[in-house]
């Protein structure tokens, strides 16, 4: 699927295309590949035609089914969707078929897209290679030895594919941005509390958010749109007014004050000199269209790494107690209920997912919380007072997103910490709650894309689309 | 920083978080939990002092509601993806009278 979003919405408003027939492409696309690529976990087929063929009708009868009407869109599948299977990619929710649709769902329903399927993701969206899943892994659709990043590599892959020109993901510590610079796509975290987290299964709640997948800024600037806003589901929901991204696209870049982050530029904290030559040939060409450019230091932003792999853990270890074999998904029987959740956990969890229940259940436990848990937090506030500081002289930052371009399948397994370190430049924007996104610019020495990250204060996401939309066009 | 964490730690916290584990993964995580650890000793570096933890990035207060009655999930539909339901309720094995 080539067409964009906004054109194949464009097209079914105006009775030019049936959504139907726009579905069944983009079901005809994943059955053609996905059995090499596994970026879905289910693909809802019947769902998709029933709900294509209810926005046909409206059309017929003279109605607006909304902005992304007749658009595919695929689903991570840690996003609820009643009656619809929803595994987080575990053993542990087999089975489970929830009882109600996450926000997102419902309102990117409201705006007449149609979901036609659940993607794969690390297991409850702990990993940043999509290997983690308990139903195997995903291709990188530029290169199928190669991963598509995570935790979102199936939401990713299908939009790099061409199987849907959108899609949703979740990121807690770089689960959106990364995977969409691995695959070449565009990929979104808002600001914390954006988009409401009602239905999205909990990682860590202090830095989950959901956000948008695809091929161009705009249709991800739509897709956002559709999604964000005030949810009473999410007490954590920003009730601020909302602002149409959209509409910021065409502003350009001029006067705008761009900081390019010292300490994500250099090579000393691993970051390669083909994905470092990408960042600073988009740091030129918005110098080009009209910005300031400077570099700027955030000082304590490498310790983030250390603080997420604390805090992160902490509030899975608590998130997870809920998975013990009595409401949903997966049991495995035993004399006493003690003995059956034992049994079900194990059964259930894969090996990244109890490496980190236990790290964090550690951080926390009596004598460990003040040097661990509690430190991690202060270094949570000295990192956002370092963001602030650049914010005063600065509109965005710019960054890599990936330290690499997409790496091979099976390199990293073995070694969390290496794999942990591929979030250093995404992980501080969750910890201080600011949106940051990841836009494609060009290619590494592998031929394999490289994503450049673009960061800002609190709810600044038209101003990030703003700088995305000058960085896409600087390359056409 | 505490001492680097030991095989019996690991076991104990893995007993917490109701995990049972193998002598090979006890070894693992004990290796694995240990550079992880290590690696965020680096942190050390920082003047942490006068600086207040910050558990989440939005001034979060209590939301509260009117507590008036609206939709609810459906009984049936909730229990009907448990492992086990009886009577409008979830079944599980035996709890009286087992070790904690």
């Amino acid at each position: 699927m080539t067409a964009t979003a906004l054109s194949l919405a464009g097209a079914v408003r105006s009775g030019e295309r049936s959504a139907r027939e726009v579905v069944q492409a983009s079901l005809d696309a994943i059955a053609a590949r996905d059995g090499e690529i596994h970026a879905f976990n289910t693909v809802t087929a019947e769902r998709a035609l029933a709900a294509a063929d209810r926005v046909d009708a409206r059309i017929a009868a003279g109605e607006d089914p909304g902005p992304l009407a007749g658009v595919p869109v695929a689903l991570k599948d840690n996003l609820c969707t009643r009656g619809v299977a929803t595994t987080c990619s575990s053993k542990i929710l087999d089975g489970w078929d929830p009882p109600y649709d996450a926000t997102v769902v419902s309102r990117l329903a409201g705006a007449g897209a149609i979901v036609v399927g659940k993607t794969n993701l690390d297991e409850f969206a702990m990993g940043s290679s999509t290997e983690n899943s308990a139903f195997g892994p995903t291709r990188n659709p530029h290169d199928l030895t190669r991963v598509p990043g995570g935790s979102s590599g199936g939401s990713a892959a299908a939009v790099a594919a061409g199987f849907v020109p959108l899609s949703l993901g979740s990121d807690t510590g770089g689960s959106i941005r990364q995977p969409a610079a691995l695959c070449g796509v565009v990929g979104v975290k808002p600001t914390y509390g954006r988009v409401s987290r009602y239905g999205l299964v909990a990682f860590a709640s202090s830095l989950d958010q959901i956000g948008p997948f695809a091929a161009t800024v705009a249709d991800a600037a739509a897709c956002y749109d559709a999604i964000a806003g005030w949810d009473r589901l999410d007490s954590t929901s920003i009730t601020d007014p909302l602002e149409r991204t959209s509409a910021a696209l065409g502003r350009g870049v001029t006067g705008l004050r761009v900081g390019v982050v010292a300490e994500m530029t250099d090579e000393r904290m691993g970051i390669a000199p083909d994905v470092l030559a990408r960042t600073r040939a988009a740091a030129d060409a918005l110098a080009s269209a009209g910005a300031t450019v400077e570099e700027v230091s955030v000082p304590a932003a490498i310790y983030g790494l250390s603080a997420y792999y604390l805090i992160a853990p902490a509030e899975a270890s608590s998130n997870l107690a809920r998975f013990d074999g009595v409401r949903f998904g997966l049991r495995v029987d035993a004399p006493t209920t003690a003995e059956m959740q034992r049994a079900t956990r194990t059964a259930g969890f894969g090996p990244e997912v109890k490496r980190r229940i236990m790290l964090g259940t550690y951080a926390l436990s009596a004598g460990y919380y003040d040097a661990y848990y509690g430190k991690a937090l202060k270094v949570r506030r000295l990192i956002l007072r370092d963001f602030e500081a650049a914010y005063e002289r600065f509109d965005v930052l710019l960054s890599p997103t990936s330290p690499t371009t997409a790496f091979e399948l099976g390199t990293k397994t073995n070694d969390p910490l290496t794999m942990y370190l591929n979030d250093v430049c995404t992980i501080p924007s969750n910890l201080v709650g600011h949106p940051a996104l990841s836009v494609p610019y060009g290619t590494g020495s592998d031929g394999l894309p490289v994503g450049v990250q673009v960061m800002g204060p609190a709810l600044s996401e038209s101003l990030l689309f703003q700088v995305a939309a000058a960085l896409e066009g600087s390359l056409a | 920083m505490p001492a680097r964490i030991s095989r019996d730690d690991v076991s104990h916290v893995a007993r917490l978080a109701l995990l049972e584990l193998t002598d090979d993964e006890l070894e693992r995580y004990t290796e694995q939990l240990g550079a992880i650890l290590e690696h965020a000793t680096d942190v050390e570096a920082l003047d942490l002092a006068d600086v207040a933890p910050l558990s989440h990035p939005l001034p979060v207060q209590n939301v509260f509601r009117d507590d008036e009655p609206g939709d609810a999930l459906d009984r049936e539909e909730v229990l009907g993806q448990a492992p086990a339901a009886e009577s409008g309720r979830f079944r599980v094995p035996a709890i009286l009278g087992e070790e904690p």
